[in-house]
């Protein structure tokens, strides 16, 4: 009796909070397609102009291109430095190897606000602020932790006595790295260039510090907006953003999930 | 999750192995990230840390001028307050939600678990516009509140609306490890307890709840450290008026040009976070967490 009400009152409970998380996730998408300028909702009238005005209008337009262009960048230069220092901590042992794995974990640890700030004032008196070359190299350094933490769990779960057997039919230690280590730790390499790839795409706050009004990446061109402006193409932008981040990062659970049964 | 590293997940070098130093010219492929991250993260830092105590002039007068501003240290409270109810209402919703999650059958523990992770994926700036759409005074929750007969109020650009986007933004943080931690407590040991005469509400207070408190002490540490630091969606659900430390941080930078200063703000959010994280360090030390929980809301 108590118990059955205990399990009513949780279901409530996770019901509620269910729609607390879900809610604010999902409400651009109508909005995205309303017919007003404003951000009533539910609109009252239904269309697709946001979605033009967000794929045509120069500064939203280029803003997309620079995201992924520079996504793209961030995630091949990332995957590859990552993965080759993964694959090089997780065969060796060195003195104040914990230290260079606190290296490659701070990214994660350090609140986003100090990155931001150091990395601005550095680039300011190196020249880079508003450059191509100061986005890949902000970004990288933060999507590499992503690709050594998933590409080292990876490797974790590896089984040596292949690379041995290989070794010992006669084959050259890049040919083992070829065709017997990276196929098996491929799943662990995918799931982290997806990671390399959101963390670029998603990034909001090194990049208004890096920013200028000649180059900006979606997440600013985005925050502009909310801050300067009433302009629904913001809504149109998000379920753009939406879309894609989703599909990515399910795609790198599904990838996941398919090395642990392997 | 801060815990996750790669030689947490290494296999243990054989002896053989490890007598042999061959593995030098391997090193040599760390190389190239390791030059990245000193060069455009460390000497960046470091360069920061310098200047909060060089500019304008040598010592910790920005320190001393930090501790003795009166805005600074209204900031300084005003972002504990937040972080700490932030992390309350975390706590309050996480744990009956996780609890829920040990409850159900496998297909409703992964609708749960994808409810979490949803928003833990969708970009932050789209979840912040979000909730300023949802938060104006003719929004969703206004119209709820008015419904209810609590309404309209002003959300947008107050401390509750700010705690409350907050908190969902967090919330996934918060019910991953607590979920782990229940996951792992053993029921025998609460049907122990009732078996041997506690009440159902005895057993749980003394058996069930202490046993998940490890999962509830990593999720409530981590969400703190991550709201002392959070800029975006203060910045944009806040109000200037009402600020935090990360958009204090920002001022000094943007607006006043004041790297010195900024820097000694900076320097103590970090000590404060790198304190924190390690206490969340000693307390997992034991139980990884899903590698996605990192980043996200990071920022």
């Amino acid at each position: 009796m108590r118990s059955v009400r205990l399990r009513r009152a949780l279901v409530a409970i996770g019901v509620l909070i269910g729609a607390w998380l879900l809610v604010p996730t999902l409400i651009v998408i109508p909005i995205s397609f309303s017919g007003e300028d404003s951000f009533a909702f539910p609109p009252s009238s239904w269309s697709m102009r946001h979605y033009a005005t967000f794929f045509t209008e120069p500064s939203w337009l280029n803003a997309l291109l620079v995201s992924v262009q520079l996504a793209v960048i961030v995630t091949v230069v990332a995957t590859v430095l990552g993965t080759a220092a993964a694959f090089a901590l997780s065969r060796t042992a060195f003195h104040g190897k914990g230290a260079v794995n606190g290296l490659f974990l701070a990214p994660l640890i350090v609140p986003g606000i100090v990155v931001a700030v150091a990395v601005y004032a550095a680039f300011l008196q190196w020249g880079l602020i508003g450059t191509p070359t100061g986005f890949v190299l902000a970004h990288t350094v933060l999507a590499i932790p992503f690709v050594t933490v998933n590409v080292g769990a990876a490797l974790g779960g590896f089984d040596r006595t292949l690379e041995r057997a290989a070794a010992g039919l006669g084959a050259s230690s890049l040919a083992t790295f070829r065709s017997v280590t990276l196929p098996l730790i491929m799943p662990g390499v995918l799931s982290g260039a997806v990671f390399a790839f959101v963390t670029s795409f998603d990034e909001v706050v090194v990049s208004l510090f890096i920013q200028s009004p000649q180059l900006q990446t979606l997440p600013v061109r985005m925050f502009t907006s909310v801050t300067n402006e009433v302009d629904p193409t913001i809504a149109a932008a998000s379920t753009v953003v939406i879309t894609v981040t989703t599909a990515l990062l399910a795609l790198a659970t599904a990838l996941r999930r398919n090395r642990r049964h392997a | 999750m801060v815990s996750v590293s790669p030689v947490d997940a290494a296999p243990a070098v054989p002896a053989a192995a490890r007598r042999r130093p061959r593995g030098r010219p391997l090193l040599l492929l760390a190389l190239p990230a390791v030059v990245v991250l000193a060069v455009f993260f460390v000497v960046p830092a470091a360069r920061l840390a310098w200047l909060s105590v060089s500019e304008p002039a040598l010592g910790f007068g920005n320190y001393t001028a930090m501790a003795s501003d009166g805005v600074v240290v209204t900031v300084v409270l005003r972002t504990l307050g937040m972080a700490a109810v932030v992390t309350v209402l975390c706590v309050l919703c996480a744990y009956p939600y996780a609890y829920l999650m040990t409850m159900v059958g496998p297909r409703w523990r992964a609708v749960l678990t994808a409810l979490v992770l949803l928003p833990f994926w969708t970009s932050l700036m789209a979840r912040t516009f979000a909730w300023v759409v949802l938060l104006q005074d003719t929004g969703l929750v206004n119209g709820l509140l008015a419904a209810v007969g609590l309404g309209p109020t002003r959300l947008l650009g107050t401390t509750a609306g700010v705690s409350v986007a907050m908190a969902q933004v967090m919330l996934p943080f918060m019910v991953l490890p607590v979920y782990t931690a229940m996951r792992g407590i053993d029921r025998h040991l609460v049907d122990a307890a009732m078996g041997l005469g506690a009440t159902p509400l005895a057993a749980f207070l003394r058996v069930y709840l202490p046993l998940s408190l490890r999962g509830v002490a990593a999720g409530a540490t981590l969400v703190m450290v991550l709201s002392l630091g959070f800029y975006v969606t203060p910045s944009l659900v806040g109000s200037p008026q009402q600020s935090m430390l990360a958009q204090l941080i920002s001022v000094q930078v943007n607006q006043l040009v004041n790297f010195g200063a900024a820097g000694a703000l900076a320097v103590t959010l970090l000590v404060v976070t790198l304190v924190l994280v390690a206490g969340v360090q000693r307390l997992t030390r034991t139980g990884g967490a899903p590698v996605g929980l990192v980043g996200g809301a990071g920022s």
